[in-house]
């Protein structure tokens, strides 16, 4: 199918040519014109804001109002370098990025779809079925679950206590280890599929080959499979990186950034300072770091992509 | 689910009919091993999931996982009026239907182009959109509302709309565009020759061809918009126009604990759609495992 792709390029405009017409500007203006809806769309709902982000990002701007607004230069990102709470909002991003999706999902998903590969067929629909009903659920209810199931009185401790083993109020002493679990629990679907995929696609005679020359699961698994899929798992990190960079739903319902700031992370850190403190500009500055890393790691996933015909 | 059924894998048929022909002693301990490993994972991940189906029909409320001590629709019927449920999810339904419409026709339209000709701003935008659809929504969130507040959009449902649309749209045209190429141009040219325009050749050659792409795509697109609750949230204040995911977030800050069960209910009422919709969209994928694909590029 690819392979018939390149071809209307080429003798696309012909019967259109040859019926007398106009000229190659002004054709190809015309063959842009479906796009124009979505460009639209796209520069006034997406292009936009950004532009006003890095606008705002530099102004007082506070949530009365835009009448008291003055340019005030960098102070915003001064002030947020001094900020205690803006680095521990950071630092605990970085946390639930490593963490939740670098370690937690990636690893889980690879894990899981290696396994099903030997599995019996009931047991890997079972998990299947499981891992993806907690990634379709709403990002809300998927937050309330969770909420209880590590509430104090929650699930949880229910099952440490009939193992005899410590229980504590998880919601507490350690919400950011709850968030970054419930964010396993919630997003692993993603990197499984994309993992059976890609083990799927490994060729069997590769697999064999190895087999015979007497290399065992293990060495069959880091010597072969692992470097055949390296691609997908670049793929997968930087995809699950940029979703968790933006998980705000999960946390709020959850903790909301609490107790005090120990699950405050940077999308939640940024509402409290616009909508909360009022601070529109200040919030739109840390926004624009956000904005920022997430199109760093963009722009490295789309180098790794490369657009299959230029 | 089905997801699992179809995929032709080799292990299949070494698992099923036969406990493995070519070393029949030394693999079985592990392969048992595996299932009890991957059978304590689905435990572990069904419990959340199980407390709240227990919750939704139990007379008690109660955070531990145990069996209700009496089955009870009490919590659905205390649920099931106009403001708590049907309301919210008639107002999801708006945002959600109207915004997926908009976006799946935007990016049919877009794709089109995109797909078939060839030009010098092609590449540059394709990255564009490639690029944008890695953007963290989040952030944009706060400059949007600036915006929406200058130009008087806040609390507008069809505002809200268009900003749903517009944030799925890179996606989206990125999918459709990738299913279009798969649709071949031998047919198009001879609608062509018969003297079809663009349009006509879009509409009645090209989407019938690549029906299942416009199904995913649409699934997708309205399960994405389904469970987002920044967007309402920030975007919409009457209480009246709030989505269902927003109301879920009031619901579960307003109240005690008392009304856990109601919660429960009202939660696996919101969540039934796009499941449904899952499994539809996971019988067209023949499995779930081709989104992965399309993702790859």
């Amino acid at each position: 199918m690819t392979t018939l792709a390149p071809a209307p390029h080429g003798t696309g405009g012909h019967p259109r040519r040859s019926r007398g017409a106009p000229a190659p500007a002004v054709r190809s203006l015309l063959r842009g014109l479906p796009t124009v809806p979505a460009v639209v769309l796209l520069a006034v709902f997406l292009a936009g804001p950004i532009a006003y982000c890095v606008y705002y990002a530099f102004t007082d701007m506070q949530l009365t109002g835009a009448a008291g607004t003055h340019f005030v230069g960098v102070d915003n990102f001064t002030r947020a370098f001094k900020d205690t709470d803006f680095l521990n909002a950071m630092w605990l991003t970085l946390l639930f990025v490593v963490g939740s999706a670098v370690i937690g999902q990636n690893t889980l998903g690879l894990a899981l779809a290696v396994l099903m590969q030997k599995a019996t067929q009931p047991v890997r629909a079972l998990v299947n079925g499981v891992v993806i009903a907690a990634w379709v659920l709403p990002e809300v209810v998927a937050g309330y679950l969770m909420y209880a199931f590590f509430y104090d009185q929650g699930s949880l401790n229910s099952l440490l206590d009939a193992a005899h083993l410590p229980d504590q109020n998880w919601l507490y002493t350690t919400p950011i280890l709850a968030v970054c679990l419930a964010n396993v629990w919630r997003g692993t679907a993603f990197s499984l599929m994309v993992f059976t995929a890609a083990i799927n696609d490994v060729p069997q005679e590769l697999v064999e080959a190895a087999e015979m020359d007497g290399a065992g699961p293990w060495q069959r698994l880091w010597r072969v499979v692992l470097p055949v899929i390296r691609p997908s798992i670049l793929t997968n990190l930087m995809l699950i990186t940029l979703q968790t960079l933006s998980v705000f739903g999960l946390i709020y319902t959850m903790t909301r950034g609490g107790p005090g700031n120990k699950s405050e992370t940077l999308p939640i850190f940024m509402y409290q300072q616009a909508f909360q403190n009022s601070l529109i500009g200040y919030g739109t500055a840390i926004a624009l770091v956000l904005l920022v890393v997430g199109a760093l790691f963009s722009v490295v996933y789309i180098r790794l992509l490369k657009l299959e015909d230029d | 689910m089905a997801a699992v059924a179809t995929p032709p894998a080799p292990p299949v048929s070494k698992t099923v009919p036969a406990p493995a022909p070519r070393r029949p002693r030394r693999v079985r301990p592990g392969r048992l091993a595996i299932n009890l490993v991957l059978i304590a994972v689905s435990v572990l991940y069904v419990l959340p999931l199980l407390w709240m189906v227990l919750a939704s029909v139990s007379d008690t409320n109660s955070f531990r996982l145990k069996w209700p001590s009496a089955l009870t629709l009490d919590n659905f019927d205390a649920v099931l009026n106009v403001d708590t449920t049907y309301r919210p999810m008639l107002n999801s339904l708006l945002l959600c239907g109207f915004g997926t419409a908009v976006t799946v026709v935007a990016s049919v339209l877009c794709a089109y182009p995109l797909s078939r000709y060839r030009s010098r701003v092609r590449r540059p935008f394709l990255y564009t959109i490639l690029f944008s659809t890695g953007l963290p929504i989040t952030a944009v969130m706060i400059p949007v509302y600036s915006m929406f507040v200058q130009v008087n959009l806040i609390d507008s449902m069809p505002g809200t709309t268009l900003f749903l649309a517009a944030s799925a749209l890179p996606f989206g045209i990125w999918l459709m565009k990738n299913f279009m190429d798969g649709v071949p141009i031998v047919l198009e040219e001879a609608a062509r020759i018969d003297g079809a325009n663009t349009m006509q050749v879009l509409w009645r050659v090209v989407l019938p061809l690549m029906r299942p792409g416009v199904v995913v795509v649409t699934i997708f697109t309205f399960i994405g918009m389904w469970g987002n609750f920044f967007v309402p949230f920030i975007l919409l204040l009457s209480p009246e126009k709030l989505p269902a995911s927003v109301s879920v977030f009031t619901f579960l800050s307003a109240h005690d604990r008392t009304q856990y069960g109601q919660l429960s209910a009202f939660s696996l009422l919101y969540s039934l759609p796009v499941v449904m919709l899952y499994l539809l969209l996971a019988r067209k994928l023949g499995g779930g495992f081709a989104l992965g694909g399309a993702l790859k590029g």
